[in-house]
């Protein structure tokens, strides 16, 4: 079985316009490693230059942030729901 | 305030019956001051709730003006507002729900010049501003000042709200540090909005605001809820203070307030 992962708007032009999509892998590395291979060019939009989350995206298994857990180590299990959050700033004036 | 008027023990007695609010609780309500930043998508049902509510002193900010555009989901506006000030239009529109309320407009922009001015006078802030740049000086100056922040913001079909408290919880730095750089993050005037959303959002950052004056059931302080209009799902995220936190951490390294350029999405108009 693989884990469920939650998709915000902006990006969902890589996902064929999907907000959930699955993926494989036993922590979040290899589970976004497995999503680059699916959906080509959104590691990318999650990764900075350096290899690192960008740091104004937030990602989530469950309900808990993976900075409190063990970053992109965290173990992900079936059935998890791993959510990516970006920052948004829209109160649209 | 000493009691209320005849016409106020009618026009609240569905609040004041209520246990959890009460006349205590409406006594609260119209002595709590409570700023609001932008008369826009978000500031609009979240303004015009919390004026029935009998919030008795409504700042409002903003220095924009009504277009006919804004119409598809600014509730405080009408057609005959178009090319009027926005905070005047949410004035005229509070009076006309409840004339109880003391109303006091900035019609200016926010920046580290005017912000400890502006909200020296109030204890809540309701975030519904629409830019980068803003969130993180509000942020700053509320954990600087130690105000509580009702954050909300919107994208597409997507919404966010929250409640930062200083002390009692992380904030908006503890979630992202720093702004996104430019382009990566596309605005609401360049992806669009469903004009109901912030209705939605809004309204639920005008129900954190009563909660908090009346200190009843539990805030959003540390919970981040998530709603999507498309599949008509609430989802609630855990947030932590971050003790690397540059603002509110154990060794923060801000300590002033910073304006940010206008470095993300589009410039505003």
């Amino acid at each position: 079985m693989a884990v469920k992962v939650r998709i915000p708007s902006p990006l969902q032009k890589l996902t064929k316009n999907q907000s959930e999509v699955s993926a494989n892998g036993k922590n979040i590395k290899e589970l976004f490693s497995d999503l680059e291979k699916q959906y080509p060019g959104l590691r990318d939009r999650i990764y900075d230059e350096s290899g690192s989350l960008r740091r104004f995206i937030n990602v989530y298994i469950n309900e808990e942030d993976i900075r409190f857990l063990k970053g992109e180590e965290s173990e992900v299990k079936d059935w998890d729901d791993v959510s990516i959050i970006p920052a948004i700033a829209g109160g649209v004036s | 305030m000493s009691s209320f008027t005849e016409e106020q023990i009618y026009r609240y007695s569905r609040h004041i019956i209520l246990p959890e609010v009460g006349g205590k609780g409406q006594k609260k309500l119209l002595e709590s001051r409570v700023l609001l930043l932008g008369a826009g998508g978000l500031g609009s049902p979240a303004t015009m709730y919390l004026a029935a509510a009998g919030i008795g002193n409504l700042g409002i900010i903003d220095f924009d003006v009504v277009d006919m555009s804004n119409l598809q989901r600014q509730i405080l506006h009408g057609v005959e507002d178009i090319g009027r000030s926005k905070a005047e239009s949410a004035k005229d529109t509070i009076k006309s729900i409840n004339p109880d309320i003391k109303v006091t407009l900035y019609k200016e922009r926010l920046s580290s010049e005017n912000i400890y001015r502006i909200f020296k006078d109030y204890d809540i802030i309701v975030d519904g501003c629409d830019n980068f740049p803003t969130r993180y000086l509000v942020n700053d100056a509320c954990i600087l000042t130690g105000k509580t922040n009702v954050h909300g913001s919107i994208f597409r079909f997507d919404g966010q709200v929250t409640v930062f408290k200083p002390k009692d919880g992380p904030c908006y730095r503890c979630l992202y540090p720093e702004p996104p750089p430019a382009g990566l993050v596309p605005s609401c005037q360049e992806a669009g909005v469903l004009g109901v959303l912030p209705g939605i959002i809004g309204t639920l950052q005008a129900v954190e605001v009563i909660k908090l004056i009346l200190g009843i059931g539990k805030p959003l302080i540390g919970k981040l809820l998530l709603y999507n209009a498309l599949d008509a799902e609430f989802r609630q995220l855990r947030l932590r203070r971050d003790v690397n936190c540059p603002v509110c951490g154990d060794n923060p390294t801000i300590k002033e307030l910073i304006d940010y350029e206008e470095f993300c999405g589009i410039a505003r108009h």
